[in-house]
C-alpha cells in the first residue's frame, strides 16, 4: 500500500505536478504570446483535426471489422484478429518509416496516389494515415465483446415483428454497441492527438503546415525555449486530463448499457 | 473458393428462417472490405519493412545489425527493459493488491493516477523529466553538484520508460483480482499460512495468466518507446541510443536498408509479442472459465485484448 503510493508519487504525481506548477508560473502575457502565435494555432488545428478524422474513420471501419470478426467465419480470421493488436506491439518509429515508405511519391501506394495528383506523405493526409494506424485497434477491441454478447433472442424478436436485416441493425444492434464505439472513438482520439513517433517521419514537419503539437513541443525543447514548450504542453496536458474524464464517463455508460 | 459462413453461435436460430441470415453477397462484401482495410493498414507496412531491409541484399541487413552502434543500441534497450519491466511488475502487483484487497478513501483517484501515463503524450512524458532533472530543471543544480547525470544519459531513458509502461501490469491485474475476490486467501490464512506463503501459494497461481499478459504488453512498449525516450536521450551515438532511436538516425541519414533491417528486428519482436499474447489470452480465458465453473465468475474478465484494459475497470 505504502509502496504503491510512494512509487506512483515519485514516478507520476510529482513529475506531472512539476510541469503544472512550472507552467503555472508563466505569466499571462507569455501564455497569450504562445497561443496567439499562428504557428501554435496551426499545430493545434492540425493535431485536433487530424485526430478527429483518423478516429472517425476508425470508428466506422472498426465497427465493420469487429462485426466481421465476431459474426463470420472465414479462413485467416484468427490471424487477422490477432494482427489487430499490431499497432500496440509495433514500435511507433518502425510504423513511421514503413508508412512513409508506402505513401512517399516513390512508394507503393504513394506513387499511385501521386499519379492521381494526391500527395500523401509530407502532407496532412499522411499525418491522418499515421494517426489512423496507431489508433486502429481501439474501436475494434471495445466493440468486439459487446457484439459477442448481444442477445440473439432480441434480434429474433425484432425479426418476428417484421424488421428486416437493416432495421435490426439500426434499431437493435447499433444502439447497443454505440456507447462502446464512442468510448473506443474517444480513446483513439486521445491516442492520436498525443502521437509522436509514427507521425514525425511521414509529416515532413513544416512549421505551420505539417507540424503537430507534440513536434512543436519537441522543437521548443531543442531550442531550450522551456517557457514556450511548457505553455504548449500545458494545453495538451489539460486536454488529456479531459479526455481521461470523458473516457471514464463513456466507459461507465458503455458498461451500464452493455447486454447482460 | 472458400466460403464465408456466419458463426454458428449466431447462425442457429430457433425460429428457423424467421431471422434472415445476412445474404451471402453481403457477407462477401463485408469480409472483403474488412480484409482489404486490414491488409492495407496492417499487413502492407509489415511486408514493406522486410522488402526494404533486404533491398540491398541480406549481407547489408546483417551488417546493419552487427554494426557497433546497433549493438550498443541493442544493449541499451535490453538494459532499459530489464530495469523497467520488473519494477513495473512489482508495482503492478502491489497496486492491484492494494486496490482490490483493502478499503480506503481515494481509491478511484489512485486508479485514475495509474491510468494517467496512457493518456499523456509521450513527448510530455519525456519533457517532465527534463524539467525535473535537466541542467536547468528543478533538481538540476543539485544533481550536477553531486555529479549525477540523469537526463541525456541512460538513467533518464530508464525513468521515462518506467513512466510510460507503468499502467500495463496493474491494469491487467486489477479486474482479475477484483473478480477473484479474497475467499482463497482467507481460507489459506485460516489454515495457518503466513502472508508471503499465501501470496506465493494462492494469489500468484491465481493471477499468473493476467500477470504474464501484462508483462508481455509492458515489455513490448518498453522495447519500442520512442517519443518519451527521444526527449530525454540526447541522441549520443553508441551511448544513449535505444533501438527505435537508432532506426530514426539511420533513416535520417538515408541509410534506408540499414534502418529497415534494424526495424525488421523490432517487427520480429512485435510479431513474437502478438503470438505470445494470443497463447496467454487462451490461457486467461481458460482460467476464467475454470473459475466460472467453481465459483460465480465475475463479469468484466474476458481476457479480451488490449482495448479491454481500458474498458474493464
Amino acid at each position: 500500500m505504502g509502496f504503491t503510493v510512494l512509487y506512483l508519487s515519485l514516478l507520476v504525481l510529482i513529475p506531472l505536478s512539476t510541469l503544472v506548477l512550472c507552467a503555472g508560473r508563466l505569466s499571462w502575457e507569455e501564455l497569450w504570446h504562445t497561443f496567439s502565435a499562428s504557428r501554435t494555432l496551426a499545430a493545434y488545428r492540425l493535431s485536433l483535426g487530424g485526430a478527429l478524422i483518423a478516429a472517425g474513420g476508425n470508428a466506422i471501419f472498426g465497427l465493420l471489422i469487429a462485426w466481421v470478426l465476431v459474426r463470420y467465419r472465414f479462413p485467416g480470421r484468427r490471424v487477422l484478429d490477432a494482427l489487430v493488436d499490431l499497432p500496440f506491439a509495433l514500435p511507433t518509429a518502425v510504423a513511421g518509416i514503413s508508412l512513409t515508405a508506402i505513401y512517399a511519391p516513390t512508394g507503393v501506394i504513394g506513387g499511385w496516389l501521386a499519379g492521381a495528383g494526391i500527395q500523401a506523405a509530407y502532407s496532412p493526409l499522411g499525418i491522418i494515415i499515421a494517426m489512423a494506424f496507431v489508433s486502429l485497434p481501439f474501436v475494434i477491441r471495445t466493440a468486439q465483446p459487446v457484439l459477442q454478447d448481444i442477445d440473439r433472442e432480441v434480434e429474433e424478436a425484432a425479426a418476428t415483428l417484421g424488421a428486416d436485416r437493416l432495421q435490426v441493425f439500426a434499431r437493435v444492434i447499433f444502439p447497443t454497441v454505440f456507447p462502446a464505439v464512442l468510448a473506443g472513438f474517444a480513446m483513439a482520439f486521445a491516442r492520436a492527438v498525443g502521437e509522436y513517433g509514427s507521425v514525425v517521419f511521414i509529416s515532413g514537419n513544416m512549421p505551420g503546415r505539417t507540424e503537430i503539437v507534440p513536434l512543436l513541443i519537441m522543437t521548443r525543447l531543442e531550442e531550450y525555449n522551456y517557457a514556450g514548450a511548457k505553455a504548449v504542453a500545458l494545453a495538451l496536458l489539460v486536454l488529456s486530463f479531459l479526455m481521461l474524464l470523458v473516457i471514464n464517463l463513456l466507459q461507465a455508460w458503455a458498461r451500464r448499457s452493455a447486454p447482460v | 473458393m472458400a466460403t464465408i459462413v456466419t458463426d454458428a453461435r449466431f447462425a442457429d436460430s430457433t425460429l428457423g428462417h424467421a431471422v434472415q441470415q445476412s445474404s451471402a453477397f453481403a457477407r462477401w462484401v463485408l469480409v472483403l472490405v474488412a480484409v482489404a482495410f486490414l491488409g492495407v493498414m496492417l499487413i502492407l507496412p509489415l511486408v514493406i519493412v522486410f522488402v526494404s531491409a533486404f533491398d540491398k541484399g541480406w549481407q547489408t541487413a546483417v551488417a546493419a545489425l552487427e554494426h557497433p552502434d546497433a549493438r550498443a543500441a541493442i544493449r541499451l534497450t535490453a538494459l532499459v527493459t530489464v530495469i523497467a519491466v520488473p519494477s513495473n511488475v512489482v508495482f503492478g502487483i502491489a497496486a492491484a493488491w492494494a486496490i482490490t484487497k483493502y478499503r480506503f478513501s481515494g481509491k478511484s483517484v489512485l486508479v485514475t493516477l495509474i491510468d494517467l501515463p496512457f493518456s499523456v503524450s509521450p513527448v510530455i512524458a519525456g519533457m517532465i523529466f527534463v524539467l525535473l532533472f535537466g541542467a536547468r530543471g528543478l533538481l538540476g543544480p543539485w544533481l550536477s553538484g553531486h555529479d549525477i547525470q540523469i537526463v541525456f544519459a541512460w538513467p533518464g531513458i530508464v525513468v521515462a520508460t518506467m513512466f510510460v509502461t507503468l499502467p500495463f501490469v496493474a491494469r491487467e491485474l486489477v479486474p482479475l483480482m477484483q473478480a477473484q475476490g479474497h475467499d482463497d486467501e482467507e481460507a489459506a490464512i485460516s489454515l495457518g499460512a503466513g502472508g508471503w506463503q499465501t501470496f506465493f501459494r494462492v494469489t500468484l497461481p491465481n493471477i499468473k495468466w493476467g500477470l504474464a499478459y501484462g508483462t508481455i504488453l509492458c515489455t513490448a512498449r518498453a522495447l519500442g518507446e520512442f517519443g518519451a525516450v527521444s526527449v530525454v536521450s540526447g541522441h549520443i551515438r553508441g551511448e544513449t541510443n535505444t533501438l527505435p532511436l537508432h532506426v530514426e538516425i539511420l533513416y535520417n541519414e538515408y541509410q534506408f536498408a540499414a534502418a529497415f533491417s534494424v526495424a525488421g528486428l523490432l517487427v520480429g519482436i512485435a510479431l513474437l509479442t502478438i503470438a505470445a499474447k494470443s497463447v496467454i489470452q487462451w490461457g486467461l480465458r481458460k482460467s476464467v472459465r475454470d473459475d466460472a465453473e467453481t465459483s460465480s465468475a465475475a463479469p468484466g474478465v474476458s481476457g479480451q485484448p488490449w482495448g479491454e484494459q481500458w474498458v474493464s475497470k
